[in-house]
């Protein structure tokens, strides 16, 4: 027992690696680099999403003109350009100041996937844009399952690839590995990489720009004040420190009769 | 103008004591004059307070005390409230922020000895505070109902459920349900906003007239009421108003810096503040993965999980806060000071804080075996401490005391 705790101990202080255990996706799927206060890729990540996600998926604490107002589709007075709008981003009989729902009903959704098709409103700030980022690029081919694909960071998910025409098809590359244990020889196989076999309608690059806006989107989504808030912080402390100053000179001046 | 003031001052005087307060408290309540950084964590605390009835009572306008309504309405203060964004921030910083000022309030104690006589009164109803605080946290936690609100208040409110013979009855008359549900959310929320607010500005007033009656202690742990002057003001001793006032506001200043830094640029605190599941509406049918508190509470947490039972892991946890309270009873030291107090004291503080760490950083990760044999190891450290007090404060080589603070 004493050597446990000496080991354990000993290994804490080393190394540290006694809380470097954890999860996560065993592949790299290449990091996201997205530019919160690039309107074009909001637009373009709004566009992706009403386009191919919010058949299924809610957006329901956005409202259209909210987004509309937030990543520039504004006329040049500030004003939402409601035509714009309309045709670009709203397929629906929806009002532009109407939270984005959508039509399938929570029931519905669960006889037809399995499970009900989540809002995505919050998606972003509960599994971080990195996952997001990485579930995206994740499908790859699975003829076992009931929509032909797996998910690499999401296995067996009950969500079809939507961006399949997009993106074209992954198919995976499993490692071999050969595990003992008590005598008992067992095969474990590990995905390590995905590959693109069948090219969809865009090139990689062009895919990886299509995920790396619609992420952005989604952030947005998760907290659309977050440009705001930052903005208005500045100003704050500004004025804190301002009258830091004061109150430290205020301090200073009743204090030098002290000793 | 001015003789008509007075009139005014005068009239009300007669009628309440409002210039023998001020005098009492503040422009003749006679501080020492060596306070240090740690004595700023109760103005601090005041203000944490302050801060927290205030946005509370503009949350509670726009949020809406139903399971059906909760989550919805804590979004829409998200967004589509005037500055909503800024209040809910304001209350969840700040929640984090009572806790790290209260945590560096009661360890200024620990080091200085401001429990010892006559302080006991000032200690047991700060330690009544911090109870009243770690309740009002809780059962707060539970308002937004998201995964983490739910699955948080299921754990804890089923350890009462450890209890023999009455556990499952009390855990039922607990949540007024067999699950946590809309019952569970609408009792936590009239005791978040009215009951335990109540008690707890009550305590707060009654901890400061209890320390106002004894008077303060320092960083010397001298009692400077012992040297006076001819008119009976203590020699080390500065009128709070305006010295304390103006320091005060200083650190206040300073204090609400950061506290901006981390509303307006980082408010989940990479998850520690507000928790990354808790942006998704609570589910009694999926159990999230991992089911951590928030970190204010893990070092209890983590001693809860440490002690393989059950019940007796809740007995623990327990302890744990329990022996906070019988502290001025537990220490046997002649000095109160760290600075004049010997290297037994010195290297139990030093432990104990470190224990306290680990077991925190603990109770925030899942467990692996690895990990259970950490928390056992310094959840001893931790009940050390307080068991064995009577004997190393009293066998400590304590350094002599000078009779004036430096």
């Amino acid at each position: 027992m004493t050597k446990r705790i000496l080991l354990v101990i000993a290994g804490m202080l080393l190394s540290g690696a006694v809380f470097a255990a954890g999860g996560g996706p065993t592949i790299d799927l290449g990091q996201l680099k997205m530019d919160p206060n690039d309107q074009a890729s909001l637009q373009r990540g709004a566009r992706t999403y009403m386009n191919y996600c919010s058949g299924c998926h809610s957006l329901e604490y956005m409202r259209y003109d909210r987004i509309a107002k937030d990543i520039g589709i504004t006329l040049d007075n500030g004003a939402v350009a409601t035509d714009m709008l309309k045709t670009n981003l709203m397929f629906t009989s929806d009002k532009v100041g109407d939270q984005i729902k959508i039509a399938m009903t929570p029931k519905e959704g669960a006889a037809w996937f399995g499970v009900v098709p989540p809002d995505l409103t919050l998606e972003a700030r509960a599994r971080g844009n990195e996952w997001l980022y990485q579930y995206l690029k994740g499908f790859y081919a699975d003829p076992t399952k009931t929509w032909g694909v797996n998910n690499a960071v999401f296995p067996d998910v009950a969500m079809p690839h939507v961006l399949l025409g997009l993106q074209g098809i992954q198919t995976p590359i499993y490692e071999t590995h050969t595990v003992t244990v008590d005598k008992d020889t067992q095969q474990i196989k590990t995905l390590v990489d995905l590959k693109l076999t069948q090219p969809g309608t865009l090139t990689e690059a062009e895919y990886d720009q299509l995920v790396t806006d619609l992420v952005n989107f989604l952030a947005y989504a998760g907290e659309p004040i977050k440009s705001e808030r930052e903005r208005l912080g500045v100003w704050v402390i500004l004025g804190l420190i301002l009258i830091g100053v004061f109150a430290y000179l205020l301090k200073r001046e009743y204090w030098k009769d002290v000793h | 103008m001015k003789k008509l003031l007075t009139g005014l001052l005068g009239w009300v005087d007669d009628r309440i004591p409002l210039t023998q307060v001020w005098n009492e408290h503040l422009a003749q309540y006679y501080a020492p004059k060596n306070f240090n950084f740690w004595y700023f964590f109760g103005s601090l605390a005041l203000v944490v307070l302050v801060i927290q009835l205030v946005s509370g009572i503009w949350l509670t306008m726009s949020y809406n005390p139903t399971a059906e309504g909760a989550f919805d309405s804590v979004e829409y203060i998200m967004r589509d409230v005037d500055y909503g964004w800024l209040i809910r921030y304001m209350h969840t910083t700040g929640a984090s922020a009572f806790f790290i000022v209260v945590y560096m309030h009661m360890f200024r104690g620990l080091l200085y000895g401001s429990f010892q006589k006559p302080r006991e009164l000032v200690w047991l109803l700060g330690m009544g505070i911090f109870l009243v605080l770690m309740a009002e946290a809780f059962m707060g936690y539970l308002l937004p109902w998201g995964q983490m609100s739910f699955w948080g208040a299921q754990v804890i409110i089923s350890l009462f459920g450890a209890i023999p013979y009455i556990g499952e009855d009390l855990t039922l008359w607990i949540r007024g349900d067999y699950n946590i549900s809309g019952v569970t959310l609408n009792r936590f929320f009239a005791l978040h906003v009215i009951a335990l607010p109540l008690i707890l500005v009550g305590l707060v007033f009654l901890h400061v007239v209890a320390l106002h009656k004894v008077g303060s202690n320092n960083p010397d742990g001298i009692e400077i009421k012992k040297l006076k002057d001819i008119n009976g003001i203590p020699l080390d001793g500065i009128p709070f108003q305006p010295y304390y006032t103006v320091k005060d506001l200083f650190g206040v200043v300073v204090f609400l810096i950061v506290f901006a830094i981390v509303m307006f640029f980082m408010p989940e605190m990479g998850g520690y503040f507000i928790e990354h599941p808790n942006f998704i509406p609570a589910d009694p049918l999926k159990t999230p993965e991992h089911i951590a508190p928030v970190w204010y509470f893990t070092p209890y947490y983590s001693i809860l999980r440490a002690i393989p039972d059950k019940f007796l892991g809740v007995v623990a946890m327990g302890a744990s806060v329990a022996f906070l309270f019988v502290l001025p009873w537990l220490d046997r030291g002649n000095v109160r000071s760290i600075r004049y107090r010997g290297p037994y004291f010195k290297t139990a503080v030093a432990l104990f804080v470190v224990s306290f760490f680990v077991l925190g950083y603990l109770g925030a990760q899942a467990p692996t075996p690895a990990k259970t044999l950490l928390a056992r190891i310094f959840s001893a450290v931790y009940f050390l401490f307080f068991i064995l007090m009577p004997f190393y404060t009293k066998y400590d080589k304590n350094k002599p005391v000078p009779a004036r603070v430096t």
